[in-house]
């Protein structure tokens, strides 16, 4: 029998809309508000997708989460989704534009509510500031702006934060900044103003000479010649990373200079001051949670949405990545779990507004769901607890090792910062230096196992920046304002919906609730198994190996031969001299080496055009006798076996196979039997001999991708199902345009490009026992030995 | 040409190994071993001192075609308008190649005086390599000579065999046993073919020369294959060899609708390292070595602890046998091979009492498919348990389920030239089976695959197929042999060969027990020189 005063019973028949329904905190409400209040009905404010509607968003994001499962099994397939159809009414719609983005329809909807309750914000500690400003700030004055519009004032709960009380120690209590003796007096519109300016001065900058020609610069230490568009696609998305990052900074460098930790806090608190300007008649309650972490008990013990706030820091110190953490030992970790949040929400929904509209109290009333006061958590026990738990059970490292956790010894921020500085400038260091290096394949692995590293540097550095200083914040929050809501509960409330943090049993969450659902969150090796290393190789493998792809291409120097267009030459050029000849042709290909290099590793259309000069005035007959030769002398000693075995796997396989080489077709054709078809340079003739000009513009860089695309399409093929095999990040354009791309013994760039991106690498080799010349010269003439 | 034979050269023997036999040269690729066998249970086989060369090998020459055995004179033969064609041994013959001149020079000089007396002007020389690899300028020019080179050559009249050329080849019939006959189309619609032969063992000459040598896949496949191989007990010996009988039924196809065919087939000794000079204790007997001997054979191991496996390649390459002609018979070609065998026995024959439990036997760095090139490992099985392993005579030196030591380095190395289809049989086929039935199976995909095609046409590769041969080879020690050990090889590459690695010879006499129980008897053949067990 469920009393009069329950809150079932008081939030029974009520329509109750909620913004940030896909967060984590907003889906734990949603599903709450489905189980345990049975007679209300919801109304959900969702954002558009790119691909999807508000409702399908809503049913992916929200009703498909584990959070449900309870309810689906409680309710049966059928009937649960008979009910969120029910009881479940789904409002495209966006906090972040003025009238939340509402048609007609939805603005009735949202009309008809008697309870709204705004969760949706920018969580991320790192957000820009403008979309920090946008949403944290502004939504909330937004949406009561949009009810005063609509004429009605139904009962408003906004979720802010704890630490708009800002950095500070001693007790915050559960009151308005303003009311707070440590208030200083900052002008939201002028904030906002400011944020929307630092967006176009920060855009205005990127687009700076110098600030594009240096986005353009790392486009290229990055990519290498990968041709003109991809090179600009990156510089672009270089340019833009670099605006956001800027903008981050000086999110952070205004929250601190005016005493909040990062600036969600600072966009939260100012959002709050904003809010008490706007609300009108509107009666606003506002929940203040500290940091919200997995259940407690609701829906289930450990359950959690996405990868949020101390999770990351927990796997990078259980990885061993992480070795220091600043915070105090003594202070307080104020953690709250998300079911005691969601649970005072809907005892505040259910008891109502409070408070009259008298100066002192702005008509606003505060709820804090924080622990530090009534059930605190210090830091060393955390500390000790989570180093306890991976102690006793590792991760393991890629080769079944576990690995050790480190012992915090408690220093301060500054320090922590200052070795992770250390640690990525030599990192950073040493990652320029090797990609000045002419690497290739293995040693090449060592340059993106670089990449790997400063990547978690940055991490590192990054979290310590982001949460540090919340480990090192020692206000305490006051919780009066909750501990009274929950005792004003039923006793069967105070089961159902306890908010009261007294009843978090620390040692058994972090153990054995937290901890494991962290974990088995973030798919790390919980095993000392030792993962294949040749297991991904093989499905991959297998993947370029499927009889459903089309087409294999590849590329000829350093994928199928070891050997450039330089050395057919050479080769080509010395075989009919004699050693007189052979010596000066050296010392002159050696001096112009410098040259040739710095040319190629330019522009290769360039650098082939400006080479084949050299092919000027040769004879047709002469090179093409001579091409069969260089077959057996040069190219069969330099060719990868493997290269060929494969390309004879993909013919038999039934896969079209094709070559597209910027070598002449001089070089290239004693190969043509291995292909289906070759696509390369090729010379005009002119009376028998060679012009050294090139008939077209040879297939290298974007041009080689178009051609590609050009014959996929002439005979039929699909690119995604086809495989393309190359060697350096030259050759992105043609690996980019296929589905199935494969880096060949790649150089540095190319190798640590192919492992983000998670491609098939192949380390492939000359046959052991080939002659290894360190000139590429042709044999000398045959010395005729007279006869006895 | 250094020489000082011995006035009588003594025949081959076994000698019994007690405390006082020092240790005994294993060769080890391209390199050696000094070994200590098992004192009372162990023996030694070694080669006959190289009989006496001819003093006049061109007389001798010119006599044997003057007067040849059961056919009429080669002048007599000889027509103006004819169309003759000379086919020659390739680079597999000898081993290593002999000292310039090659005797195919000598008797192709020869040969074509007398065709240019009678006036024929349509000859074409054809190095008869079958499925192997073409042989380089260089390498031709080594056999035939300078001189028929540049006259020969320049207006493709020398050339190499081609039996991948589709319009090259014809089909002269099938055998009794429907095996088909095969020959390149320039000697089968010649008036007369001469073939030059040298024999460096028993199995050359006869109707392999020209039923194998000028033919293509279609008819070498009717004996090159396990169920023949296992028939031929051994292939060194004619009488018991299934690989011959096949030949023979062939050359009967070849008599009847092929060409006339005129054999010219040379022995040679075994002068392989030479009377002195820097080789020439290798085939001296160790306890004979004297002060001199050591001393090179020590500074020869220093100097090849320094190089390189590619220098050391390139140096013993780069030797060239002064080996010299013991006979030379011209006519028809069973006949001829009649005598031919017998000199060939002469000079390799060892009587042995009684097989052993354990054969060692140290291979060198050549073997007929490595002339200039790399002994990749399926040419280390097939130098043991195809060639030494059937250099015998009634029963194997080893009993039945007995075990073969082998010592070679087996690095995993291929030449990328000439072995091609080796490397993939190798990383493909055996990583699958190693039992030549099964290995059979995928025998006729890499025969003909295109790649390969056109590699053999155009490189210088062995045909697709020629690993497939080598293997079947080895199948008659396979299916005979208790088990294989290699000592002092790539443990990979032996591994994946399906024989066991061992680091020394102790390790592998060990090794062995566990196949023939404690205490085995030990015979190790002192080869090269080469030698012919003949076992009672």
């Amino acid at each position: 029998m469920i009393a009069e005063t329950s809150v079932a019973n008081r939030l029974a028949g009520k329509r109750i809309a909620i913004t940030g329904s896909t967060g984590f905190l907003g889906t734990a409400l949603v599903e709450r508000l489905m189980r345990a209040v049975p007679d209300c009905e919801i109304v959900l404010l969702v954002r558009p997708g790119k691909r999807s509607t508000p409702a399908q968003r809503a049913r992916r994001e929200v009703f498909r989460n584990d959070a449900f499962d309870r309810l689906l099994e409680d309710r049966g397939k059928d009937e649960f989704w008979a009910e969120v159809e029910r009881r479940v009414q789904v409002v495209g719609g966006d906090v972040s534009t003025d009238g939340l983005g509402l048609d007609d329809e939805g603005r009735a909807i949202w009309a008809s509510c008697d309870i709204v309750i705004h969760s949706a914000a920018t969580v991320s500690f790192d957000a820009p500031l403008d979309s920090a400003v946008e949403v944290n700030l502004l939504g909330p004055t937004r949406i009561a702006e949009a009810l005063q519009d609509m004429g009605v004032n139904p009962h408003f709960i906004a979720v802010s934060t704890c630490y708009v009380a800002g950095n500070r120690r001693g007790s915050a209590p559960e009151q308005l900044l303003i009311d707070s003796p440590f208030h200083i007096d900052v002008d939201w519109k002028a904030e906002v103003r400011a944020a929307r300016r630092a967006r176009s001065d920060v855009d205005a900058e990127s687009r700076q000479i110098e600030r594009l020609e240096e986005f353009r610069k790392r486009a290229e230490n990055e990519l290498g010649a990968a041709g003109t568009p991809l090179l600009a696609a990156k510089t672009e998305q270089i340019r833009q990373r670099w605006m956001s990052e800027q903008l981050v900074e000086q999110g952070r460098a205004r929250a601190v200079s005016l005493g909040w930790p990062d600036s969600y806090a600072y966009t939260k608190a100012l959002g709050e001051r904003a809010l008490v300007e706007s609300k009108g008649n509107v009666p606003v309650s506002i929940v203040r949670p500290a940091i919200i972490e997995s259940a407690w008990a609701e829906p289930r013990p450990g359950w959690i949405k996405g990868f949020r706030m101390a999770e990351p820091i927990l796997i990078s110190y259980a990885q061993g990545l992480l070795k220091e953490f600043p915070g105090v030992p003594e202070g307080v970790v104020d953690v709250i779990p998300v079911d005691l949040v969601v649970a005072a929400i809907i005892n505040v929904a259910a008891r109502g507004h409070q408070g009259e509209d008298t100066p002192g109290d702005h008509g606003v009333d505060i709820t804090q769901v924080a622990s530090g006061t009534r059930q605190p958590l210090h830091y060393r026990t955390l500390v000790e607890l989570v180093s306890g738990w991976f102690q006793e059970k590792p991760l393991y490292d890629r080769k079944g090792q576990p690995i050790a956790v480190a012992q915090f010894s408690f220093p301060g921020r500054g320090a922590v910062e200052r070795q992770l500085d250390r640690a990525q400038k030599n990192l950073d260091r040493a990652d320029k230096a090797l990609k000045l290096l002419p690497l290739r394949g293995k040693q090449a692995l060592i340059n993106a196992d670089i990449e790997d590293k400063i990547e978690q540097v940055e991490r590192a550095s990054a979290y310590v920046k982001i949460y540090g200083a919340y480990a090192e914040c020692e206000a305490l929050y006051g919780v009066e304002n909750l501990v009274a809501l929950h005792d004003a509960l039923d006793p069967a409330d105070q089961e159902a919906l306890c908010c009261d943090p007294a009843v978090v049993d620390w040692t058994h969450y972090v153990t054995n609730v937290h901890l494991p659902s962290v974990v088995e969150h973030a798919r790390v090796k919980t095993t000392p198994t030792r993962t294949d290393p040749d297991a991904r190789r093989t499905r991959l493998k297998k993947r370029v190996l499927d009889p459903q792809r089309h087409l294999a291409a590849f590329d000829l120097e350093n994928t199928i031969i070891a050997s450039n267009v330089v050395f057919s030459y050479s080769w080509l050029a010395t075989r009919n001299m004699g050693p007189a000849d052979r010596m000066k042709f050296v010392m002159k290909t050696v001096q112009e080496a410098p040259q040739l290099l710095a040319l190629d590793s330019r522009d290769r259309t360039d650098f082939l055009r400006h080479f084949y000069r050299r092919y000027d005035g040769a004879s047709v007959a002469q090179m093409e006798k001579l091409g069969q030769e260089l077959l057996a002398d040069h190219i069969l000693t330099k060719a990868f076996p493997d290269a060929v075995r494969r390309v004879r796997e993909h013919r038999a396989l039934g896969h079209r196979t094709v070559l597209i080489t910027g070598a002449l077709n001089i070089v290239v054709d004693p190969l043509k039997p291995l292909f289906d078809d070759v696509i390369c340079a090729e010379m005009s003739v002119k009376n028998g001999k060679y012009t050294g000009e090139l008939l077209s513009v040879p297939p290298t860089g974007e041009v080689r991708a178009q051609a590609l695309r050009d014959y996929a399409d002439a005979h039929d093929l699909d690119l995604n199902e086809s495989v393309a095999y190359a060697d350096s990040s030259s050759d992105l354009p043609l690996l980019d345009a296929v589905g199935f791309p494969v880096a060949v013994n790649p150089e540095t760039r190319l190798a640590s490009i192919s492992q983000k991106r998670g491609w098939l690498t192949e380390y492939w080799s000359k046959a052991d026992g080939g002659t290894d010349r360190v000139l590429p010269l042709g044999p000398l003439p045959s010395l005729r030995k007279s006869r006895r | 040409m250094a020489s000082k034979p011995r006035p009588n050269p003594r025949p081959g023997f076994v000698l019994e190994v007690d405390r006082q036999t020092p240790p005994i040269l294993f060769h080890h690729g391209e390199g050696f071993r000094m070994e200590k066998l098992p004192v009372g249970r162990s023996r030694v086989i070694y080669p006959a001192e190289p009989l006496d060369g001819m003093i006049d090998p061109d007389a001798e020459i010119q006599d044997a075609l003057l007067n040849p055995i059961e056919d009429d004179p080669l002048p007599t033969l000889l027509k103006p308008g004819m169309k003759l064609t000379i086919a020659f041994d390739d680079i597999s013959l000898p081993l290593p190649p002999m000292q310039r001149p090659d005797v195919r020079q000598r008797i192709i000089e020869a040969v074509l005086d007398m065709a240019a007396a009678a006036g024929v002007d349509d000859v074409h020389i054809i190095a008869a390599l079958a499925l192997h690899r073409r042989m380089t300028e260089r390498e031709l020019r080594h056999a035939v000579g300078d001189r028929i080179y540049e006259a020969f050559a320049p207006h493709g009249m020398l050339y190499n065999h081609d039996a991948e050329d589709p319009d090259g080849m014809v089909i002269l019939g099938k055998t009794r046993h429907d095996e088909n006959v095969q020959m390149s189309k320039r000697a089968a619609e010649s008036d007369l073919v001469v073939y030059v032969n040298i024999n460096i063992v028993s199995m050359d000459g006869g109707w392999k020369s020209t039923a194998t040598g000028l033919s293509g896949y279609d008819g070498v496949k009717a004996h090159h294959n396990p169920a023949t191989m296992v028939k031929s007990t051994s292939f060194m010996d004619q009488d018991n060899s299934e690989l011959h009988r096949s030949n023979w039924r062939q050359g009967e196809i070849i008599k009847k609708h092929g060409p006339r065919i005129f054999q010219i087939e040379s022995t040679i000794n075994t002068n392989t390292f030479g009377y002195d000079g820097p080789l020439s204790m290798l085939q001296k007997r160790e306890w004979e070595w004297n002060l001199k001997d050591r001393s090179k054979f020590a500074a020869m191991n220093v100097g090849l602890n320094r190089m390189t496996s590619a220098q050391k390649r390139k140096a013993f390459h780069s030797w060239n046998a002064p080996y010299e002609m013991t006979s030379v018979q011209a006519g028809d070609v069973e006949a001829v091979h009649k005598k031919t065998t017998e000199m060939v026995y002469k000079q390799h024959i060892v009587p042995v009492e009684g097989q052993t439990d354990v054969v060692t036997m140290g291979l060198p760095y050549l073997s007929p498919y490595n002339v200039n090139s790399i002994m990749n490992p399926i040419l280390v099985a097939v130098q043991g348990l195809g060639y030494f392993f059937n250099l015998y005579r009634g029963k194997p030196v080893v009993k039945e389920g007995g075990v073969l030591i082998m010592s070679h380095p087996t690095p995993w190395e291929f030449h990328p030239v000439h072995h091609p289809s080796y490397i993939d049989f190798f990383e493909q086929v055996l990583a699958e089976t190693t039992d030549p039935v099964e290995v059979e199976k995928y025998e006729k995909q890499y025969a003909e695959d295109e790649w390969y095609r056109h590699l053999y046409r155009t490189s210088y590769a062995y045909h697709g197929v020629h690993p497939f041969y080598m293997w079947y080879w080895c199948a008659h020690a396979m299916q005979y042999l208790g088990s294989v050990i290699v000592v002092g090889g790539d443990p990979r590459a032996v591994r994946r060969l399906g024989f066991k690695p061992a680091s020394t010879l102790q390790d592998a006499l060990e090794m062995a027990t566990d196949t023939v129980g404690p205490t085995p008897t030990v015979t190790h053949i002192h080869n090269p020189p080469i030698l012919m067990a003949d076992v009672k």
